[in-house]
């Protein structure tokens, strides 16, 4: 079975979000990037696992320049085979679908895996774009994945219960909470990721279809108002009156 | 040409992120002197329809053939009516089947899609441009579309919609659409009662400072006196306190209820990242330095455990009083 799994960089979950170029840049200075938790914890990890049980190998794709390297190594360090990185700055989810989907459409993938968000710009776009662009069925936040032969069972959460899906490979699949525990590289993973390959592929064609053209900061929330602990009746009142939400 | 926008039916119900998504589509509308089509499937009554005239709706499409909501059958329920109305903005609910139903659509006719838009988009000749929050809530871009075909979809609880006296005019739309190839084999119900977290909006929320998962019942009884939902920090979904599905923060869902009352909750810069939308947050912990305090409108310096049955009470005897 050959499994693709999208990796993306994101930065660590306590960064103070800054901007520069008269807030059209996101600040990267002194921010620490990680890859992306739901791509790592979830979409590699569950990928791992059924490739340990059924066979077959494990390819990483990121879209991004050579600043992406350390993510990309330390996905192989959790165990992927060998990874793509398409030569490109990633500017929308479109432009980033496109790339993967360039690069896949020939490869025979029977499962494409990918987070169901990044934590930066959050968009839950990727996965159904590449479903489209692949001409495969879509799964959308998954928390479980079982692969049996060449039939799919999946579940994930919907409104009032937990849905079981079934369907034939291949297919993409977004991944959230559930698939998979998160995966700590060993000493052993760190020195073959070393030795892995990293096929650097130019990227194809593709207009911006969005961009963002100016970034913002949420204004200061002025300071917390302190209710006495045993006068609750002032809360609810000041829960009625003046923030009008009850 | 119109403003098409895809309104979601579960159980023949029109959801109320999909009536936000419809008055946005007015919005939208209004500034390009057009009109609005909402586009719908399965067994809603002609009665609610002609009702989301209510909050602009002209025309409504359904196709009540479609009994099982499916991914790809759908998606090609949406193209056809984009070309049956020529339509130059497709508006959908940042909600599960919108978020996929948008990037399938924007791959397929390669139109720019601004997923969970929070502000009625600025229009300049033929640009659009619109906010959206990055950065799990920590910051907002304004994107430009660059395409002539448009598609957003709108984060539920963004906006309140006016209503008026308007009605629509229904129309089926039963173009041939294919068979979608994943299906349903079960439904399991959550042994949860009342309202979903995502769509909530009142959500009463606690952590670790409840010490354990026999003292929910005062989290519940508050949400109970209140028609709120539930939910928890991370820390206590991962040691199964409470259901994962109710975790709500960076690696959980996020949410943006009008009040968010939290017990026993730091306030962590992850957790913090999924309710920072929350119009009015209450914070009741025992720790005065809390970081959770700094992003709150309304602090309680003291123990959940007396504070929360006092809260009850409180919001109990306003219930009756109002």
């Amino acid at each position: 079975m050959k499994i693709l799994v999208g990796i993306s960089k994101a930065p660590d979950t306590t960064t103070k979000i800054s901007f520069t170029d008269s807030n059209t840049k996101f600040n990267e200075d002194k921010v620490q990037f990680i890859v992306n938790p739901y791509d790592e914890w979830y979409a590699l990890v569950r990928g791992l696992e059924l490739k340990e049980k059924n066979g077959g190998s494990v390819t990483t794709i990121t879209v991004g320049g050579s600043d992406h390297d350390p993510i990309i190594r330390k996905a192989l360090a959790i165990g992927a085979d060998d990874a793509v990185r398409i030569n490109a700055e990633p500017t929308d989810g479109y432009f980033v679908a496109k790339q993967i989907a360039e690069y896949a459409k020939d490869q025979g993938f029977d499962l494409v895996l990918v987070g169901k968000e990044t934590i930066n710009y959050g968009g839950s776009q990727v996965g159904g774009m590449l479903a489209e662009m692949l001409d495969m069925p879509f799964v959308s936040v998954a928390s479980k994945l079982e692969i049996e032969g060449s039939k799919a069972t999946l579940e994930r959460d919907a409104q009032g219960g937990i849905e079981v899906l079934e369907g034939e490979l291949p297919m993409v699949i977004s991944c959230a909470k559930g698939m998979a525990e998160q995966r700590i590289p060993n000493m052993r993973g760190i020195m073959a990721a070393r030795s892995k390959l990293l096929n650097i592929v130019e990227p194809t064609d593709s207009p911006a279809l969005t961009e963002v053209v100016e970034y913002s900061l949420p204004s200061d929330k002025g300071d917390v108002k302190l209710i006495d602990p045993e006068n609750m009746d002032e809360l609810v009142r000041l829960l009625h009156n003046e923030a009008k939400v009850i | 040409m119109s403003v098409l926008v895809f309104a979601d039916s579960r159980g023949g119900e029109i959801a109320k992120a999909a009536h936000e998504a419809i008055y946005y589509g007015k919005q939208i509308a209004d500034k390009t002197s057009s009109t609005v089509t909402v586009l719908t499937y399965g067994d809603v009554s002609n009665d609610q329809l002609e009702k989301l005239g209510r909050f602009g709706a002209s025309k409504v499409l359904i196709n009540r053939s479609i009994k099982e909501e499916n991914e790809q059958t759908l998606s090609a329920l949406v193209a056809e009516a984009v070309n049956a109305e020529s339509a130059k903005v497709i508006v959908f609910s940042f909600d599960p089947n919108g978020k996929v139903l948008a990037a399938r659509l924007s791959a397929k006719i390669g139109a720019g899609l601004v997923p969970g838009a929070t502000s009625v988009p600025e229009i300049d000749g033929n640009t659009m441009t619109v906010s959206k929050n990055v950065f799990s809530g920590k910051a907002f871009a304004k994107y430009r579309i660059n395409t002539d075909v448009k598609i957003l979809s709108l984060l539920p609880n963004s906006l309140q919609p006016s209503e008026t006296d308007a009605t629509a005019t229904v129309e089926e739309f039963t173009p041939a659409v294919p068979e979608g190839k994943i299906k349903v084999k079960e439904v399991r119900a959550l042994g949860g009662e009342g309202v979903p977290l995502p769509e909530a909006e009142l959500v009463v929320s606690a952590g670790r400072g409840l010490k354990g998962p026999e003292n929910w019942g005062i989290v519940q009884e508050l949400a109970d006196a209140l028609g709120a939902a539930t939910a928890c920090s991370r820390p206590v979904s991962d040691m199964d306190w409470r259901p994962h599905h109710e975790h709500v923060g960076q690696t959980g869902i996020a949410i943006r209820p009008n009040l968010y009352i939290a017990a026993g909750i730091s306030g962590a810069i992850q957790h913090l990242a999924g309710v920072n939308g929350s119009k009015t947050i209450v914070v009741i912990n025992t720790d005065s330095e809390a970081p959770f305090f700094k992003a709150a409108d309304y602090g309680v310096v003291g123990d959940a455990f007396e504070v929360l049955p006092r809260l009850t009470e409180a919001v109990k005897k306003f219930k009756a009083a109002n």
